[in-house]
């Protein structure tokens, strides 16, 4: 039985995509807990599945992706009147058996679990105000009056820095900068004092420096709120600056999870210790010689993903395989160390 | 560098180049103001060398490396180019013909792997198009040269017959590269060849791009906004914001003893792989300027926590400040910069 501490329970997740050529395990059995206030990251490449899990969380996965097995139960507790959540438990919901036009679902999205995109053109709509997306928002969860909501938005778009919010207020999002709207999506996540926020790739289409802030108001958002993060990226510096607990995806299962710390100093699995050896570092330039070194890399490509492979998915690329057990014989989650999964035959 | 470095001519050298775009307001389309993409740049690369060329969204780097090969009319500016067959021409100033000429020297491979293959056209097509519309080869010779190609950039030749729907982000970017290998170029620009891979891939991509240039002796233009990748692979790195250079230096000097402001908060902000906190973080406030109505002055003044009175009323000069190290910064001779070891810690 998880704690109270727990906020979300994922449970054997299967989302499968059954489609003329075949079917893809976008994913393929995840157990995953969030916890309360914390900022949990989940790293991995394009086609590792992160992305179709967090939609999952919310059942917006895109047809023709359905849910095929598993449990997402959601702890619900009470919001205090500062907005914050309470340690009492009030429900726990199972989101993966709700009806998708339930009134529970319409509660949960947007108002206990919110979610913020990547790309912050395409997240809003370019023929509404900055104002009218946000006050939608918060009209649909909250009785209140349209000069409230009003207000209430404004407030939320000085909390997220913008400049002058009850100009942007009136504005479109064509007329503001990436870092702007980016801002207005974060605002529009976060009106109604969500529970958890789902950030997937939030800057990844934004300049560094702009990164740099939306990272830092991230943070402070999350102490102000007491909310836990759920933060997905395929960069390893993001999840070094954002995350508590890292979890590593390949192909749709969870490989490697435990602390940030372990996850840079004590990587176990093959595929995280490859991912960062090939990340090119600030260090490599201090260190320059004459002759330039070559980044280490992972051979082989990540496969089709309609390829059945026999034993651990990763094994053709990995350079401790064991023949005749990794490419025979799929490996268990096992727990080598404390707090430190992984699923890998080196360590079962 | 290498010694020979003083001795040679650059491959390339750029100076002054303008790109202005006008704005036009109104029913009769008059031009009211100019966005300033890129505003009186001076840059030289030589040959086999590794020029990077960073700085943020809108700062104009794209707009630079096109506006050097052509793809786009500079408004104004020289760009002197060692081309095997003419010999060093100003390409700014070439006709027609001569064009075509140079653009089996000079090439270019760009940032989406997407959006920059045909996608109704074979692999075949693609790396062989250049080749045929510049009459370089035809028929088994043609198909031969494309199956070299894509041999030294890591694909198999049986694969010409595809379309690009069949590959992935990386295969695609190896395409890219075939087709601007395939006329045995001396430069090429390279636009943000990695940022949209995944970091696997990157790390495949940014070595293949070394060993072509060990082998074919190549020289590279890399313009990129990722410091991490940029201090990996570029020799020199020239810094820009909205339209105009403000750091020029070595690589390991640039990122060891920046002399900017604006570089050192660029080096601040990267997110370090290292979950350690860090001591000393610049942040920047406001945003990037506009280049349609830049401020006064240095356009960077409203930003810069080092600022004084000559910043805001003096455009400063790009100079030579110690051998090799150039900036545009009033106060480059005072200032003391945290460089990325520092700001490491």
């Amino acid at each position: 039985m998880p704690e109270q501490s727990t906020l979300v329970d994922i449970k054997g997740l299967q989302t499968y995509f059954h489609l003329a050529e075949g079917t893809v395990r976008a994913v393929d059995g995840v157990d995953l807990q969030i916890e309360r206030q914390r900022t949990l990251g989940i790293v991995g490449e394009s086609g590792c599945g992160k992305s179709i899990m967090s939609l999952s969380m919310l059942r917006l996965v895109p047809p023709p992706g359905k849910i095929e097995e598993g449990e997402i139960l959601y702890y619900k507790t009470v919001k205090q009147e500062n907005g914050n959540p309470s340690p009492n438990l009030a429900d726990v919901i199972n989101i993966t058996s709700l009806d998708s036009n339930s009134p529970v679902l319409h509660d949960i999205r947007g108002n206990q679990i919110s979610m913020v995109f990547q790309e912050p053109m395409t997240a809003m709509s370019p023929v509404l105000t900055i104002g009218k997306q946000i006050t939608e928002v918060i009209e649909q969860h909250q009785h209140v009056s349209k000069a409230e909501a009003r207000r209430q938005a404004i407030e939320m778009l000085g909390r997220v820095k913008m400049s002058r919010p009850e100009r942007v207020i009136d504005d479109y999002p064509f007329q503001l900068s990436g870092g702007m709207r980016q801002r207005a999506v974060i605002a529009m996540a976060l009106c109604c004092r969500p529970h958890l926020l789902i950030a997937d790739e939030p800057t990844t289409a934004l300049d560094v420096t702009t990164e740099a802030q939306i990272l830092d108001l991230m943070r402070n958002l999350q102490a102000e709120f007491g909310m836990a993060i759920l933060y997905i990226t395929h960069n390893l510096g993001v999840i070094a600056e954002m995350a508590e607990e890292v979890a590593v995806m390949y192909l749709g299962k969870i490989v490697e999870q435990t602390s940030v710390k372990n996850i840079f100093f004590t990587p176990l699995h093959p595929y995280t210790r490859g991912l960062l050896q090939s990340i090119p570092q600030l260090s490599d330039a201090v260190a320059r010689h004459d002759s330039k070194r070559r980044l280490q890399t992972i051979k082989g490509m990540v496969p089709d993903p309609y390829a059945r492979l026999k034993g651990c998915p990763f094994h053709p690329r990995c350079p401790e395989m064991i023949a005749d057990v990794c490419d025979q014989v799929e490996p268990k989650v096992t727990t080598p160390e404390p707090d430190h999964l992984v699923r890998c035959h080196l360590y079962s | 560098m290498s010694d020979q470095a003083s001795q040679e001519v650059p491959l390339l050298e750029v100076t002054e180049l303008k790109k202005y775009f006008p704005i036009k307001r109104g029913f009769l389309k008059r031009t009211v103001g100019y966005v300033k993409a890129v505003d009186n740049l001076s840059l030289f690369v030589n040959e086999r060398e590794t020029l990077g060329l960073v700085g943020e969204s809108g700062c104009g780097k794209t707009t630079a490396g096109r506006s050097i090969l052509r793809a786009i009319e500079p408004t104004s500016g020289k760009v002197m180019f060692n081309d095997p067959i003419m010999g060093r021409v100003n390409v700014a100033d070439l006709d027609d013909q001569q064009l075509r000429n140079v653009r089996r020297s000079m090439r270019m491979i760009f940032q989406d792997p997407y959006a920059s293959l045909n996608p109704r056209m074979t692999i075949m097509e693609i790396v062989g198009a250049p080749l045929s519309a510049m009459h370089i080869a035809h028929g088994k010779a043609l198909e031969d040269r494309i199956a070299e190609i894509l041999l030294m950039v890591g694909l198999r030749p049986e694969y010409m017959r595809r379309y690009p729907h069949a590959f992935s982000g990386g295969q695609r970017q190896r395409i890219g590269l075939a087709r601007a290998l395939a006329p045995n170029p001396k430069f090429l620009v390279c636009d943000e060849p990695v940022s949209a891979l995944d970091v696997s891939v990157q790390a495949q991509i940014l070595n293949l791009l070394q060993d072509l240039q060990a082998d074919l002796g190549l020289t590279y233009l890399f313009v990129a906004h990722d410091l991490s990748v940029v201090a990996h692979i570029c020799d020199r790195v020239a810094v820009m914001y909205v339209g105009k250079m403000v750091e020029l230096a070595p690589t390991k000097e640039l990122f060891t003893s920046p002399m900017h402001p604006y570089t050192e908060a660029l080096m601040s902000a990267i997110p370090r792989p290292d979950p350690r906190p860090r001591e000393k973080r610049v942040l920047l406030s406001g945003e990037v300027a506009n280049p349609a109505d830049p401020p006064s002055g240095c356009y960077f003044h409203p930003r810069c926590i080092f600022a004084k009175d000559i910043c805001k009323n003096e455009e400063p000069v790009f100079e030579e400040v110690t051998p090799g190290h150039y900036c545009k910064c009033h106060r480059a001779r005072e200032l003391s910069l945290a460089g990325a070891i520092e700001l490491m810690k």
